[in-house]
């Protein structure tokens, strides 16, 4: 397992590969001590240290990833941590919800006037524990980065103080949270029963190289760690917390729902599934295959009768988390690699279409009737073509990032034969289609003059709309060097 | 008669089970929380009694991250109850009914 069999000898310790971690973490307690004590609140302190500590995560990664292609993956701590290629391309992407998510917080607090400093140090824990499940190396690991991840969310979502909403949907968030956290430490109990190990490297090995006689427990074990995760990530029919809980939470702790958590959970499945238990496929194939074809069909055509925008992006996610499942079933490594490129691009369409969100929700962060978007290209017409493009990205319409993504997903269920599924990845793409046309088209309706109130856009939503639908266009013309990351990036497994 | 591994995984499957159902059916989110719990600690059990049955400390050792895991969890849950009962008298899971799901 994870701990030393002499108990006196330390175990090695490689300190750069946790530097995206000890960012994270110190920043968090040095912001959490600093703002406790200083007498006078100063606005500026918290989004600084949270976007610099973001900006860090993603300089050291350059490096970091230079090093790792020379050398190939390192393990340590007995094994207990692995970082390759696929953990510096997620942290990266988890860098990037992070500083969207703290550029958009500040105008927001500001607005509806919650304490910000709580809300960074939350936010940092949360993104230090997506960073410990990239790099999970053992399920021990990896369940207690999804805690450290899903109590600061927890948090998050209520921290909206005067909405009974807010606290409403991080209660259920929270009673389905953690009873999703005990079937996955259930599952990881029974694995352990049936190998004998936690560590991931071993349990491939064991798994590759003996025939279990008796593999009920294993069996068990997959099936609780697949529901486990299933809700972590939204899947139909673990899904039920996700639209409350996106409609109750303050907006931009979406952004990081959406884009942060989505990441490190999928980091999670792909460590679980095609890379430990590979040599298991047959097994957990089919169904991971159900799960997603049901999930995408599911979000797709609930997203259609939702007259809230919050909701019907938050049955968006669940049918993206849908595409993604279908990269993850294929268990190749082009599959693996489609579902890091969708995840990359889903990052931006979702950090870039909730900003709009932030703002049109108005004081009180209440005004999410698809209504509210009528005239918004009369009364912002740049904003209204950026979210048009992020909207685009969504549908997947061709030269958009999204486009390319669904075509990796929806080429990996090809691969595997999985003619059906990929089918019915198509149809539910066109059902979605229709949705993010509902918005298009609420927001190019003409108004009378009369009604046209001004809105207010901060700074930091120009910033991130802006950014994304750059990132959007530019991975739809040519996401040839993407893909190539992404293919250096499939995960590995390395003995610690 | 001697008690085996397979009582002790048998008992934590059961008490498992009894923490799945009860969350299902009962309302009250201190009940739920309760729940909970008793699923976690069918897990401890699972893990503990795995471990001493393949004579490896990693199974105990597992104990104390879930432990800490849930007392963390109780401290969340707890507050959210705190916050939401300064709003309403009552709180039972069918009175959030605010959001629409």
């Amino acid at each position: 397992m994870v701990f030393a069999t002499n108990p006196i000898s330390a175990p090695e310790i490689v300190w750069w590969a946790l530097l995206p971690l000890i960012f994270l973490t110190v920043s968090a307690l040095l912001l959490l001590t600093v703002s406790s004590l200083l007498k006078r609140a100063v606005s500026w302190l918290s989004p600084a240290v949270s976007l610099t500590a973001g900006v860090f995560v993603l300089v050291s990664s350059i490096p970091m990833w230079n090093k790792i292609q020379d050398d190939g993956a390192v393990a340590f701590l007995n094994g207990s941590v692995g970082i390759d290629g696929s953990t510096i391309f997620l942290t990266s992407l988890i860098a990037i919800a992070l500083i969207a998510t703290s550029i958009l917080a500040r105008p927001y607090l500001q607005r509806e006037e919650i304490p910000d400093s709580e809300f960074y140090v939350l936010l940092l824990l949360s993104a230090a524990g997506a960073a410990v499940m990239v790099a999970a190396n053992d399920l021990i690991v990896l369940f207690l980065g999804i805690e450290i991840l899903s109590i600061a969310v927890y948090v998050l979502v209520a921290l909206h103080l005067r909405k009974i909403e807010s606290q409403e949907g991080a209660l259920k968030y929270f009673l389905l949270g953690a009873f999703s956290s005990a079937f996955l430490l259930y599952g990881i109990a029974l694995v352990y029963g049936a190998v004998g190990t936690t560590n991931l490297f071993a349990i491939k090995n064991y798994l590759a190289s003996a025939v279990l006689v008796e593999d009920g427990m294993l069996m068990i074990g997959f099936a609780l760690m697949m529901v486990g995760l299933g809700f972590k990530i939204a899947a139909f029919p673990f899904h039920a917390w996700t639209p409350d809980a996106y409609q109750g939470a303050p907006t931009p702790v979406v952004i990081w729902m959406a884009a942060g958590v989505k990441v490190a959970g999928f980091a999670a499945l792909i460590r679980v599934f095609p890379l430990t238990f590979a040599s298991y496929v047959d097994e957990w194939q089919i169904p991971i295959a159900v799960l997603s074809g049901l999930t995408v069909v599911f979000g797709s055509v609930v997203a259609v009768v939702q007259s809230n925008v919050k909701r019907m992006l938050a049955y968006s996610s669940i049918a993206h988390a849908g595409f993604i499942l279908i990269g993850v079933q294929s268990a190749n490594k082009d599959g693996v690699a489609s579902v890091l490129f969708y995840l990359g691009v889903y990052t931006f369409l979702a950090a870039g279409s909730f900003a709009v969100v932030t703002v049109i929700g108005g004081d009180g962060d209440s005004n999410h009737d698809i209504d509210a978007y009528k005239g918004l290209a009369q009364r912002k017409p740049l904003l209204a073509a950026l979210f048009t493009i992020l909207l685009l990205g969504q549908a997947g319409i061709p030269f958009t990032g999204g486009f390319v993504a669904k075509l990796g997903v929806i080429s990996s269920a090809v691969d595997t034969q999985y003619y059906f599924l990929a089918g019915v990845a198509m149809l539910s793409a066109a059902i979605a289609a229709y949705v993010y046309l509902r918005i298009l088209l609420a927001m190019y309706v003409e108004i009378d003059n009369q009604q046209i109130e001004g809105i207010n856009v901060p700074k930091g939503v120009w910033v991130v709309t802006g950014f994304a639908s750059i990132v959007v266009i530019v991975t739809g013309f040519i996401p040839g060097p993407i893909v190539d990351i992404t293919r250096d990036a499939i995960p590995t497994l390395v003995s610690g | 008669m001697t008690v085996t591994t397979t009582w002790y995984l048998s008992l934590a499957a059961v008490l498992f089970s009894i923490g799945t159902v009860g969350l299902l059916v009962r309302r009250n989110p201190l009940i739920m929380f309760m729940c909970i719990e008793l699923m976690l600690n069918a897990v401890n059990i699972t893990f503990v009694s795995i471990g001493s049955h393949l004579n490896d400390l990693g199974g105990q050792l597992a104990v104390f991250f879930v432990l800490v895991v849930a007392a963390a969890e109780v401290v969340v849950g707890l507050a959210l109850v705190v916050a939401i009962m300064r709003r309403r008298a009552r709180t039972n899971a069918d009175d959030l009914n605010i959001l629409g799901g």
